[in-house]
C-alpha cells in the first residue's frame, strides 16, 4: 500500500459485482441486505441468488450452512461492511469449519448505505482482512484495483477456501435494482434450481 | 446427568436425516453434542452466538440439509431478529432449548430470559412444546422435528430445568 493509496479513486461497486458474477456457471450466491442485493440483481437476477431483505448479520452464516450442504458447489457470500460487522463472530465459526467451497466478499464502502450513509467501523480503520486471517480463513485479501477483482474472481471459482476479501468501493448511492422480496418464492426458486420438483418432497 | 435421552435424541436425528447440528455449548446438551461431533455423517457446528444457528439453518435448507439448533434458554434471546427469516421464507428448523431460570436457579441473571423464552419464541412464529419429565423428551422432539419439516415451520422443545438438574455453583 503506497502513501497515495487513500486518495486514489475507489472501485465502482456495480462494475466489481458484474465482474465477480460474469460467467457464473454453477455458483451459488447469497447477497447481503441493501446495496449488495441490488448489485447482484443488477448483474442479473438468478434463481441461484438468494438476496436478503433482513437477518442483518446473518449472511456469512447462511453461506456457511449452504456451503456445508452443497460441498461440490462454489458458494459466494457478497455482503456489505455493516452487515458483516454485525456478524463478526461468524468469521470464527466459519474458520473452525473450514469449508473449502466458501468465499466471503465484503463490498466495503465504509458506510451504512440504507440508513443515511452513516460511517461504519471500517471508515475508522477496522481491518476486516486481518480479522478473517486471525479466524482461520485460508486466504484473506484487501482489494483496491480491478486487476485484483479479476484475480479474486478466479479464486472464487477455483481456490481452496474459505476465502475472504474486503473490496474498497466508492460510497455512491446508485439507483435501486430490486430483487423479489417474497422470501418463500426466493427459497423455492433456489431449491427448485438445485433439486427440481424434488424440492417440494424432501424427506 | 442423564445421558440416556441424549443417545435417543442422537438416534432420532439420524433417523430424521438431520445433517447439521449447531450449538453454543451448554451443560444440558453436553452428551448430545459429543455424540453429534463424533458422528461422521452429521456436521456439528460450534457457534459464537446462537443467532448464527438460525442463519445457518437458512443456508442449510437452501442447500437441502435439515438442521437442528441446540441452545440454552438465554441464547434464545440472541436469536430474535434472525428468527424472522424462518417464518418469512417458510424455512424449517427444530430448536432444543435447555432451560435456565425456571427451577432452583442460583443465578438471578438467568431468570428474565428463562421466563420470557416461550412467549418470545411464540411471538416470532415458533411452535413450542415443553418437556418436564424425561419420558416426554423423545416423543416431543420427534413431534417437533416432524412438524417442522412437514409443515415448513420453526419448532422448539424446551427441556425443563428440574429435569436437567440445576447448576449449584457449589453453593
Amino acid at each position: 500500500m503506497t502513501a497515495g493509496m487513500q486518495s486514489s479513486p475507489k472501485l465502482q461497486r456495480r462494475a466489481v459485482v458484474r465482474a465477480l458474477l460474469a460467467d457464473r456457471g454453477n455458483l451459488l450466491v447469497i447477497a447481503g441486505l441493501g446495496a449488495p442485493a441490488w448489485d447482484a440483481t443488477e448483474a442479473g437476477d438468478h434463481a441461484l441468488n438468494f438476496p436478503l431483505w433482513g437477518g442483518m448479520g446473518g449472511a456469512a452464516a447462511i453461506g456457511l450452512g449452504l456451503a456445508l450442504a452443497q460441498p461440490d458447489r462454489r458458494v459466494l457470500v457478497l455482503t456489505g461492511d455493516g452487515e458483516l460487522l454485525m456478524g463478526m463472530g461468524s468469521l470464527a465459526t466459519i474458520g473452525v469449519q473450514r469449508p473449502r467451497n466458501l468465499a466471503l466478499v465484503v463490498l466495503d464502502n465504509e458506510h451504512y448505505g440504507e440508513t443515511g450513509m452513516q460511517p461504519s467501523h471500517t471508515k475508522f480503520g477496522v481491518d476486516l482482512v486481518s480479522c478473517a486471517t486471525a479466524c482461520g480463513f485460508a486466504a484473506s485479501t484487501l482489494v483496491t484495483t480491478m486487476q485484483q477483482v479479476t484475480a479474486l474472481r478466479a479464486d472464487i471459482y477455483r481456490a481452496g477456501g474459505p476465502l475472504f476479501a474486503q473490496i474498497k468501493i466508492a460510497a455512491d448511492k446508485l439507483p435501486l435494482v430490486l430483487p423479489p422480496r417474497d422470501g418463500t418464492h426466493l427459497k423455492n426458486r433456489f431449491r427448485e434450481a438445485l433439486f427440481g420438483k424434488d424440492a417440494y418432497f424432501q424427506r | 446427568m442423564a445421558t440416556h435421552w441424549s443417545q435417543h435424541l442422537h438416534a432420532l436425528f439420524k433417523q430424521q436425516n438431520i445433517r447439521q447440528v449447531s450449538f453454543v455449548p451448554d451443560a444440558g446438551h453436553t452428551a448430545l453434542i459429543k455424540l453429534c461431533e463424533a458422528d461422521g455423517v452429521m456436521r456439528a457446528v460450534r457457534l459464537t452466538t446462537e443467532e448464527e444457528g438460525i442463519a445457518l439453518a437458512v443456508g442449510a435448507w437452501l442447500g437441502g440439509d435439515k438442521s437442528v439448533l441446540l441452545m440454552q434458554s438465554s441464547g434464545v434471546g440472541n436469536c430474535i431478529n434472525m428468527l424472522s427469516m424462518l417464518s418469512v421464507c417458510q424455512i424449517p428448523l427444530t430448536m432444543l432449548v435447555t432451560m435456565r431460570g425456571d427451577w432452583a436457579e442460583f443465578n438471578p441473571w438467568q431468570v428474565p430470559m428463562g421466563r420470557a423464552v416461550q412467549a418470545v419464541l411464540e411471538e416470532m412464529g415458533v411452535l413450542v412444546n415443553r418437556a418436564d419429565r424425561e419420558e416426554e423428551i423423545l416423543p416431543l422432539a420427534e413431534g417437533a422435528l416432524r412438524l417442522a419439516f412437514n409443515t415448513l415451520r420453526p419448532t422448539a422443545v424446551l427441556i425443563g430445568q428440574r429435569l436437567l438438574g440445576a447448576k449449584t455453583f457449589d453453593q
